[in-house]
């Protein structure tokens, strides 16, 4: 089959769907790839390191003739027309909110897989536009800012004064808002980061940032791994820490996404005219409609008391170059999926959730939207209300008093009727008891091994009990020589291999 | 002269004490051990001294015949002893200690026996009790206990031997009614011994002689492979009880002292090797664990990630810090001496390496530590499970090799698991964790680890030298 890899047209794309690494890649795959003339010009790849990846170059209309088209950007009417009835389409499609362009597809005749559709499981990762996209908008959106932003981003002490750390709130901690986290923390900004979602502060906190807590008893995790709406109450207390955090922060960036919905409004306007002048607010969900009240897409906002809000949306786009990287290994790694006998020939197998779940029209049939696909990799979703058991009752004091009275009569009972020889080797066992406890509980794990052999050759005192009767004679004398011998084992052999273990530890 | 000796013991006693004392830190170990070895060496002279002047009087062997049994005996038990240190690889430390237990439990018998046969010597060529009332009754019960725990000691430490050394199989022998039949053996000792101290008969000895074996047998054989650690330091405990009671049948001071430290150390180790379990001494002793299915329900933990040499090469490259984890499974593997190599080659690059140590990882208290030190890793590099768990979150990538049950997340979150509540070293708080493993099989306790399907966790299968070998070419 024939992957055609068309230059994009919208206006302000600068990615493309293939390098001329990932050329190599899809040919490793089988397949003849069609790259179209100037398409990887922005993202700096030029046509001859397409051919020499093995790529042959070719005109818009040979290159919409291909069997297989890959984008980044859904097609436009025109390029849909182009489309040949039967040929195969992977882009970006957002089929929940494009539902007339599913139309148009399934009108064509066309197979159509969308590359922001992927089921967020694991094994799909690999081929998720969305997160490689959003890593690499998070790392942009903090470069973004800080271009705007009138000061540095980490504290220093100058000669020629205090610098103070900038500090950054993230809202969503998704892919985009942890890529967000990591790149303003490693600037030196401090990170602060909330977000619905309450089980995942642990990898916030991995990235540098500071997870904000909202107390409040909040509903499960989400089954599909995404956010979803959220309570009134718990909405309500959420808008009063963005509200105190606003007075505080420099930089907000907000990533906060619906799939499907329009984007939730985070931001108000009184909050924009609360914050600092200079401050600066990098609104990444602004196609979807935006998290600020006052961002609009692609524009660069100024407020009226001085706040910048960015609300561009083509950040993946402003690093070409490694976007188109990430974006062509996302579209090898599906033609992999698609490619089991890697002979170049597609077989799109609809039993599998990942194929599944992407296509959205096959063979000029809508397949949208697919069946729900449960991640189980999520943690379990109903807890299975455990049985809490009931915290064991601090044992009564006197019963253990009690027992030692007890303990203390037998003995006393036992010591009545001794010999006062018994009861003086009683006393030295007792104290010696209470010596070795002490002594051993000082006793560093990592010499456990040591301690073992070391009190092995030293129970091989034994043989003192066996010496003390071998001098008797008859069957005394040959049971001792029997016992000394093997004590004597315990003792030579103890040390011995105390000491060798010993002369092992060494310090670094 | 008797006061000569007494002293010699109180000072070897000292020695002893000492010797315990300097194992407790790195720096003073080696000067313990000398303090050991000084102390057996008074305590061997003082006796010999006293043993020469008993075989001279009257009725007895004679100096020179005694002098050349006790010098023979020690050649023969210092030559198998010496050379056995010698030449045990540290791999096979556990089934060293282990059948050093067992000849103190064998030795503790025979001196009970010993004890016993003199005394009724004694009385048959006195035709008058030289011990009498209670006293005698004393000595019966403490030659009755030496002997029941010498023989306990001694079987028991046959069959951990065995199993540490996979000649007879790991796994927990379940029979039908075993606690009964444990108690009904204490219980029936217990009789023997009314009958033995009343009738001074050496009959119910040997009967409970035979019991006591069996029951040694028993108790060690119904404990599977991984809960080796809290046996071996039991029997230790034994062995040194054992040595106590034969210090009390024999009136001899030195011999208390030493078992009561030895028994106590042992039962120190147990409790300590327990709670690292999460689990109840009377629980690991009465055993079966492990053996019976555990009867979790299959449970989808979603997909794993496998990995490769390669890859974690460069992943170890790009990191700044890296913790290691080992468990049995590197024993197994032989696996020590390369980890070794990665990491000084990783440390030469300015990583930051270092050892988590579970306390129950190996069959042995401390076994990773002695096999990481004779591979030459630095001890200060080593640290505790305690030590490492908070600093793991900082930690880019964590090798668990060979390790599970010790790894596994569920015994935090997951109240019905088997193994709810035993401490875990944390090493899905890092950023990347790699699990070397043969296969996708449980560890020890039987259950699935969840590990093993996180997000940050990816699968490195094959023999764990092998895989570290391939890590270090491609390095």
């Amino acid at each position: 089959m024939r992957i055609g890899v068309p230059k994009e047209t919208r206006p302000g794309e600068t990615r493309v769907a293939a390098t001329p690494k990932t050329v190599a890649q899809l040919i490793a795959l089988g397949y003849d790839v069609r790259v179209e003339s100037g398409a990887g010009g922005l993202s700096s790849f030029a046509d001859h390191a397409y051919q020499e990846a093995g790529a042959s170059i070719a005109t818009t209309d040979e290159v919409w003739g291909s069997d297989f088209i890959v984008k980044i950007n859904a097609p436009s009417d025109t390029e849909i027309a182009q489309l040949r009835p039967g040929t195969m389409l992977a882009s970006l499609l957002a089929p929940a909110l494009a539902p007339e362009l599913l139309d148009k597809l399934s009108a064509q005749g066309v197979t159509a897989l969308a590359m922001d559709a992927v089921p967020r499981i694991s094994r799909a990762q690999a081929l998720d536009v969305l997160s490689s996209m959003a890593n690499i908008a998070g790392y942009r959106a903090v470069i973004e800012a800080a271009h705007e932003f009138g000061s540095l981003f980490t504290g220093q002490i100058t000669a020629a004064g205090k610098v103070p750390p900038a500090k950054v709130l993230v809202v969503g901690a998704g892919v985009a808002g942890l890529a967000a986290i990591g790149t303003a923390h490693s600037l030196g900004a401090i990170v602060r980061a909330f977000d619905a979602r309450p089980e995942v502060g642990e990898q916030v906190e991995s990235m540098g940032g500071e997870f904000l807590k909202i107390d409040i008893e909040q509903a499960a995790p989400s089954a599909d791994g995404y956010a979803k709406e959220t309570s009134q109450d718990f909405n309500r207390l959420a808008e009063e820490l963005y509200a105190a955090q606003a007075t505080e922060v420099d930089i907000i960036i907000t990533t906060a996404l619906i799939p499907g919905r329009p984007a939730p409004k985070l931001i108000s306007a009184e909050m924009v005219a609360s914050m600092k002048p200079g401050s600066v607010i990098v609104d990444m969900a602004a196609a979807n409609g935006g998290n600020c009240e006052l961002s609009r897409p692609d524009e660069l906002v100024m407020s009226d008391n001085g706040v910048r809000i960015i609300g561009y949306t083509d950040l993946p786009g402003r690093l070409p170059t490694q976007s188109s990287q990430l974006f062509g290994t996302n579209i090898v790694n599906l033609m992999k999926l698609l490619t089991p006998n890697k002979d170049g020939q597609v077989v799109l197998d609809f039993d599998d959730v990942v194929q599944r779940g992407m296509t959205v029209v096959r063979d000029g049939q809508k397949t949208w939207p697919p069946p729900p696909v449960q991640v189980s990799a999520q943690p379990a979703v109903v807890a299975a209300p455990v049985a809490v058991k009931p915290e064991p009752k601090p044992k009564d004091p006197r019963r253990r008093y009690a027992y030692m009275a007890l303990a203390a009569l037998v003995f006393l009972g036992v010591a009545w009727k001794s010999p006062p020889e018994f009861l003086g080797h009683f006393t030295v066992f007792a104290l010696a008891c209470v010596v070795g406890y002490y002594v051993i509980f000082n006793v560093t794990h990592a010499l456990h091994t040591p301690l073992m052999s070391e009190t092995n050759a030293i129970s091989g005192i034994i043989l003192v009990g066996a010496l003390s009767q071998i001098g008797q004679g008859g069957i005394v004398t040959v049971v001792s020589f029997i016992a000394l011998a093997i004590a004597s084992i315990n003792v030579f052999g103890g040390f011995t291999v105390t000491q060798r273990m010993l002369t092992m530890f060494r310090k670094g | 002269m008797i006061t000569i000796v007494q002293a010699a013991y109180i000072v070897s006693a000292l020695l002893f004490i000492m010797a315990l004392a300097g194992l407790s830190k790195h720096e003073t170990a080696k000067t313990g051990n000398a303090y050991g070895v000084t102390g057996m060496a008074i305590a061997i002279l003082a006796t010999i001294y006293l043993a020469l002047k008993g075989a001279s009087a009257e009725g007895a062997l004679g100096v020179p015949a005694a002098l050349g049994l006790i010098v023979v005996a020690m050649a023969i038990g210092a030559v198998i002893g010496i050379w056995r240190a010698k030449s045990v690889e540290m791999t096979g430390m556990p089934e060293l200690i282990a059948i050093l237990h067992s000849l103190v439990g064998a030795a503790a018998v025979l001196v009970g026996y010993n004890s016993f046969l003199t005394e009724t010597q004694l009385r048959d060529a006195h035709s008058a009790l030289e011990l009498t009332g209670s006293l005698a009754n004393i000595h019966s019960v403490e030659v009755f206990l030496g002997v029941f725990i010498g023989a306990v000691t001694l079987t028991g430490s046959v069959v951990a031997f065995l199993k540490l050394s996979t000649r007879i199989s790991s796994k927990p022998l379940t029979l039908p009614q075993r606690h009964k039949m444990n108690l009904a053996a204490l219980l029936i000792s217990a009789g023997l011994m009314v009958w033995f101290v009343s009738a001074g008969s050496v009959v119910p000895l040997l009967i409970m002689t035979v019991i006591s074996l069996l029951l040694g047998w028993h108790l060690v054989a119904s404990i599977g492979g991984g809960d080796m650690p809290v046996v071996i330091s039991m029997l230790n405990s034994y062995s040194g009880w054992a040595a106590a009671a034969a210090g009390f049948m024999l009136g001899n001071d030195l011999l208390i002292v030493v078992g009561a430290l030895v028994g106590s150390s042992g039962a120190i180790l147990s409790y300590i090797m327990c709670k690292a379990m999460g689990r109840s001494f009377i629980s690991v002793i009465a055993g079966g664990f492990g053996g019976t299915p555990v009867s979790t329900e299959e449970k989808d933990y979603g997909d794993f990630r496998e990995t490769n040499a390669v890859e974690v090469a460069a992943l170890l490259k790009e990191a700044s810090s890296v913790v290691i984890t080992p468990g049995y499974g590197m024993a197994v593997a032989q696996a020590q001496y390369p980890v070794a190599d990665l990491t000084a080659r990783l440390r030469k690059r300015g990583i930051n390496v270092r050892f988590g140590i579970h306390p129950v990882a190996g069959r042995l208290p401390g076994h990773m530590n002695v096999l990481l030190a004779e591979a030459k890793v630095p001890y200060d590099i080593v640290l505790e499970m305690d030590e490492i768990n908070d600093d793991l979150k900082d930690t880019d990538v964590v090798l668990v090799i060979g390790a599970n049950d010790t790894v596994n997340p569920s015994a935090e979150d997951d109240p019905s698991s088997p193994i709810a509540g035993m401490p875990v070293i944390q090493v899905w708080h890092a950023k990347e964790v790699i699990i070397f493993k043969r296969s996708m099989a449980p560890g020890y306790a039987g259950v699935q680890n969840p590990l093993f399907f996180k997000q940050n966790s990816a699968m490195l299968f094959g023999d764990a030298k092998e895989r570290v070998e391939d890590i270090l070419k491609a390095l």
